[in-house]
């Protein structure tokens, strides 16, 4: 369905040196899976999925859907390819309204398609269709009003980054419902989930560990879990500050 | 009454009006009256020392829509107008005005509408005004409106006033008072492109206890136009008054745009917000992944932000 071919990625910075993010990946993703990208902060999983937008161009290798080579198209004619990528922290729009938004992204979507959409993603339509995707909506809310247009769309590959970043733990499981029911029993479909929520990874089917911009393992969510596990934990840790924790108790 | 394809169209773009609408209605064509009716809870009646008529809502009078577009067809025409617009006790009405000058000639077209609105207490008024300009020649389209509102105790105003397009200059000057519990909301949209230049002056003064005042301001300069915005809230008594200006800029454009907040009684809460900036690159990016093209994507944001 989607094949990166030898995909590297150079960044400049201010001081005229060259880094790379992203470091010779081969892979390809198979229709009528879902797959899980996780692995530290800074990996490169959202450039990787910047690059397969079109939002990020390949300093080296081909990008391939089903076996057409989209390496020189926009992110408009890999969007109409059927591609789309769920932000992960989607910009606002002052002006432009949640139904306007899903009918950019599915036109001519029906009333009851539109209201099922956002109740999949735990909005109430009759609270949400007329707002505005502007500043007075919580980053929650942005995440599933992004997630809504996401499911709206049925593209053929649907990148997620990190969809349940801000969601709360009811939206969460309905959440992973919903994909489930969309997406993984779907033959014709490729879902790509940038995530470090384990309930998220179990229901991948294959689950890919990116560090320093290379795919460093895949497995299945129970092969993958225990390596990682310890990190997330221990990332977790340090951001609740341990030992003030430990202080007051 | 009628109209020609280019009147026809005008009419459709700025009042929405199809045909002859119910009611009370007052169109004027290139300078002079070529419609006027009223209603039993509206009446319209021309002016005699100057152009222009006086609009009449009765006390109590409720739910009705009037229509009082403008249209110039005729190129050269200077057209100065002054209406006035009663809102009686009580009374409840929505009025839809704007102007709209087609002009493809190398002739100046202008229309200068001084409106002044006066709304007795408790009454409320929805104001709608849009301004179009279209036509291909070298002559301006040129609208100066004059606005004056007074509101009484307890009434209250919402104004939308709209820019669509095509309007080379403009020079708007509103100035607004308020009384006791009354409110006022202005709303201001406005769109310049090519080389026009446009420019909005409110003043408004909150003189009565528990009043409150909004101006609330989006503009989109394109290309090399120009834009002014110049708001003022004078808070006088025991009141609030928040003024909001939003503007993307595009282009080679050029934006001023100045809020100022005056207390003269140190019960007055006024506040204001203002930005300026262009068309984020992530928005963009955003709906191009949706499937708009770059061109649609600017497009879809810049009616967003007006509407």
């Amino acid at each position: 369905m989607l094949k990166l071919n030898d995909i590297s990625m150079v960044v400049g910075n201010d001081q005229g040196e060259n880094r790379e993010i992203i470091r010779g990946i081969n892979f390809e993703f198979e229709a009528g899976k879902v797959y899980g990208i996780t692995g530290p902060n800074g990996g490169g999983k959202t450039s990787l999925a910047k690059l397969i937008m079109g939002i990020y161009m390949p300093s080296q290798g081909r990008i391939y859907l089903q076996d057409k080579d989209i390496t020189p198209l926009s992110i408009s004619e890999r969007a109409q390819l059927g591609i789309i990528y769920a932000f992960q922290q989607p910009p606002r729009f002052k002006g432009l309204t949640v139904k306007d938004l899903i009918n950019i992204a599915r036109p001519g979507i029906d009333n009851l398609h539109l209201r099922m959409t956002l109740r999949d993603v735990g909005l109430c339509p009759e609270d949400y269709l007329d707002r505005d995707v502007g500043p007075g909506l919580s980053g929650g809310e942005m995440k599933r009003i992004e997630m809504a247009q996401t499911l709206a769309r049925e593209a053929v590959v649907s990148i997620m980054d990190e969809p349940e970043a801000g969601v709360d733990l009811w939206t969460i499981q309905k959440l992973i419902a919903v994909i489930v029911g969309r997406y993984k029993k779907n033959p014709r479909l490729t879902t790509i989930i940038i995530t470090h929520n384990e309930n998220m990874l179990h229901i991948c089917d294959e689950v890919l560990v990116m560090e320093s911009g290379m795919l460093v393992h895949r497995g299945t969510p129970e092969e993958i879990w225990p390596h990682i596990k310890d990190e997330i934990e221990c990332k977790m840790k340090e951001q609740c500050s341990g030992d003030v924790a430990y202080e007051i108790r | 009454m009628k109209l020609d394809e280019i009147q026809s169209n005008l009419l459709k773009t700025i009042a929405d009006l199809e045909g002859t609408p119910e009611g009370a209605v007052n169109i004027r064509i290139d300078g002079s009256p070529v419609l006027r009716h009223s209603s039993p809870g509206i009446e319209i009646t021309p002016k005699t020392d100057k152009p222009g008529f006086d609009l009449t809502v009765a006390p109590g009078s409720r739910g009705e829509t009037v229509h009082v577009p403008v249209i110039l067809t005729k190129a050269g025409l200077k057209d100065l107008v002054y209406n006035s617009f009663i809102i009686g006790e009580n009374a409840d009405v929505t009025i839809i005005a704007g102007c709209g000058i087609h002009n493809s000639s190398h002739m100046n077209s202008q229309h200068d509408g001084i409106h002044e609105f006066i709304l007795h207490p408790n009454s409320k008024l929805r104001y709608v005004e849009k301004h179009y300009g279209e036509g291909r020649g070298k002559g301006k389209k040129i609208l100066n409106p004059t606005t004056m509102v007074h509101v009484a105790e307890g009434a209250s105003i919402e104004m939308e006033m709209v820019q669509i397009a095509g309007v080379d200059d403009t020079v708007r000057n509103t100035t607004v008072h308020i009384g006791s519990k009354g409110h006022v909301k202005m709303i201001e949209r406005l769109l310049t492109h090519g080389s026009q230049h446009a420019e909005s002056n409110v003043e408004m003064y909150i003189d009565g206890v528990s009043g409150s005042g909004q101006v609330l301001s989006r503009s989109v300069a394109k290309e090399n136009s120009e834009q002014i915005f110049r708001a003022a809230l004078i808070g006088r008594s025991d009141c609030t008054g928040h003024v909001e200006c939003d503007s993307i800029i595009m282009g080679d454009s050029k934006i001023k745009s100045i809020p100022q907040l005056v207390a003269e009684d140190a019960r007055a809460v006024l506040t204001h917000e203002a930005a300026i900036g262009k068309i984020a690159g992530e928005q963009l990016i955003k709906l191009m992944s949706l499937g708009l093209t770059e061109q649609q994507a600017v497009d879809t944001i810049i009616e967003g932000f007006l509407r």
